[in-house]
């Protein structure tokens, strides 16, 4: 979701915490190129796509042991490891590199950033190629189907035919989620984390009034701000609005109390209380690095996405493995949407494995609460790629 | 199957034995994932847990084995008809409130129930509470009134009469004293059974 938080909430984690796989590189990817071009969901076309991608470790001869990592909303290719321009870590660094439970020294570990975003794959702050402009509201309204296809490219171009895994939280989940939907012959394993089949009124109405409050900013201008800056106050209100629903009610009581910033009201309408001071911190900072019209964009593809009644699992027979996840606290993506994922998969009888972790810290656990992911999905992926299905004999054909 | 041996558990030995190699089992309410992980290794079968308790749900992982987290009167309901061979309830039973719902919902899904249960006439439950006028305790039933989580106290004998009376066929019952199978006057001299269920002919199974 976002780097930023993870530098200062994340906890101290177990041993491999520091373990970092040092400097690593943002690769690109074009495809479609004219006259080529991708048909994305809504009958549109786009082209050409490219996709900002990172790997950490190493393809292995049979290419059975790539995994990839999807991010949330404002996530990025950029999941581990270090880059040669900035000081924070990738978002999900804890859980990438030597030792981790997405283990570099066995796995290789893809990411990439998803299409309709702002960190280097082809969205609205791109050039549109028929008019040398920034598209802005001229880019096709894309899904999280499109953004999955568009991975699909990216996965035939590194030669691999069938994923070891694809994971991630939140936006990241529901991509997993597509994978197996649109592809499920070539995904071994899938762990959705804090995701869903589908947006609840509750979701939409948050993602909408996040999307109101960019576009109610007169610096929007229809989408076109690329000459005059972008609408900052916007995109912060809607950041903001985001942190609340990413925390919970005790990780905030936690975090803030009522502590005031000063040890005295002031009377007036700056930050009094912590609280205050964080959010107006978040959202100031998030404007520096994200798009707001990929925020739109972004946060309509979340709100399309529909799998449920079914569609995950359609007809033909899936022998992909499941780990689903979700943290008691999160009232985002409430565990009763991890257990309808897992309603399906027990309908089709797919092999799942579902944990409500236990966890103060709201949505925000799947980059944060380490301990309890980390030992499911160590274990989970090792059985994937070492042992035949479902726990039979002893995987030591390694 | 002299694979089994040492450090088994007697009940786990017994459900191991009453499973054909190549099944498909789910296991309601596996704990650890010892039972399961020994089927899946040496019966080579396709399994599938179900456990509420968090740490337990990781050490099955850690086994490799699938698990989901559910409390056992609502683990079933999604799983088509016949989805398993066998579906486990060792020693839950008599935690249960719903108990025929249950074995009802496990023979829908599973084709046979294998089913582990304490029994409460055993010999020295019936001292307990016959002489010395006190709930029992004993070695299958080792809870003090105020802090069993067990909600139904029944005999070998009164699991006979309900299985007849629902229409539940017994294709094998075992009694265990410890760590000896017994036969003779099981309903005094057992501390556990375990059955091994499925319909009656005539409802179609």
């Amino acid at each position: 979701m976002n780097a930023v938080l993870k530098t200062e909430s994340s906890e101290p984690t177990p041993e491999d915490c520091n373990r970092s796989i040092g400097i690593v590189e943002t690769r690109y990817y074009t495809f479609a190129e004219p006259p080529g071009t991708i048909t994305l969901e809504s009958g549109e076309t786009l082209g050409p796509v490219t996709l900002a991608y990172e790997t950490y470790g190493t393809l292995n001869r049979e290419k059975s042991n790539a995994i990839l990592v999807l991010h949330a909303l404002s996530g990025d290719a950029h999941a581990a490891g270090l880059l040669r321009e900035e000081e924070a870590p990738g978002w999900w660094d804890a859980m990438i590199g030597p030792g981790k439970p997405f283990d570099t020294g066995q796995y290789f570990v893809i990411c990439s950033n998803v299409i309709g975003g702002c960190k280097g794959s082809t969205g609205p702050s791109s050039e549109n190629p028929q008019s040398g402009k920034p598209y802005g509201t001229e880019f096709p309204f894309v899904t999280i189907a499109d953004m999955v296809h568009a991975q699909r490219h990216l996965i035939d171009f590194l030669g691999i035919d069938r994923l070891l895994c694809v994971a991630g939280g939140s936006m990241g989940g529901m991509q997993a989620l597509q994978w197996v939907a649109s592809y499920p012959e070539r995904v071994r394993s899938a762990i959705p984390i804090a995701a869903a089949l589908k947006h609840s009124p509750q979701q939409i109405a948050f993602n909408e009034v996040s999307r109101q409050s960019i576009m109610a900013d007169p610096a929007w201008r229809d989408g076109n701000y690329y000459e005059t800056g972008q609408p900052e106050r916007g995109l912060s209100v809607a950041r903001m609005i985001g942190h609340i629903t990413f925390m919970s009610d005790q990780s905030m009581e936690e975090k803030f109390s009522r502590k005031l910033k000063k040890d005295h009201f002031n009377f007036n309408f700056d930050a009094d209380f912590e609280v205050e001071g964080y959010l107006r911190y978040r959202g100031a900072n998030f404007v520096k690095r994200f798009d707001a019209n990929s925020y739109l964009y972004i946060t309509k593809a979340m709100d399309y996405f529909d799998l449920s009644g079914g569609k995950l699992i359609n007809g033909r027979a899936v022998d992909t493995r499941f780990l689903v996840i979700s943290f008691k606290s999160d009232w985002l993506y409430p565990s009763h949407q991890s257990q309808e994922i897992v309603r399906q998969l027990k309908l089709k009888q797919v092999d799942a494995t579902y944990c409500e972790l236990k966890s103060t810290y709201g949505h925000d656990a799947f980059l944060v609460e380490l301990e309890g992911q980390t030992t499911l999905i160590h274990h989970f992926l090792e059985k994937t790629y070492l042992g035949p299905r479902n726990g039979n004999r002893n995987g030591n054909h390694r | 199957m002299e694979i089994i041996d040492n450090g088994i558990r007697p009940d786990h030995r017994i459900i191991f034995d009453m499973i054909e190699p190549g099944s498909r089992v789910l296991d309601l309410g596996c704990g650890t994932g010892d039972l399961l992980q020994l089927v899946a290794r040496d019966k080579d079968a396709r399994v599938q847990g179900i456990e509420l308790d968090e740490h337990a749900i990781y050490e099955c992982v850690r086994k490799g084995l699938s698990v989901c987290q559910s409390d056992i009167e609502s683990g079933l309901a999604e799983y088509p008809d016949g989805s398993f061979d066998y579906v486990i309830l060792n020693q839950s039973l008599q935690e249960i409130r719903k108990v025929f719902f249950l074995l009802r919902e496990a023979l829908r899904v599973g084709n046979r129930v294998i089913v582990g249960f304490p029994n409460f006439a055993y010999i020295n439950a019936r001292v307990c509470l016959g002489l010395g006028g006190k709930a029992p305790m004993t070695q299958s039933l080792p809870y003090r009134w105020y802090d069993t989580p067990n909600v139904r106290f029944l005999s070998i004998s009164d699991f006979r009469s309900f299985c007849e009376e629902k229409g539940f066929a017994v294709r094998k019952a075992c009694f265990l004293n410890g760590e000896r199978t017994i036969t003779f006057w099981p309903n005094l001299r057992a501390l556990g059974a375990i059955f091994l269920l499925s319909w009656e002919e005539k409802k179609g199974r």
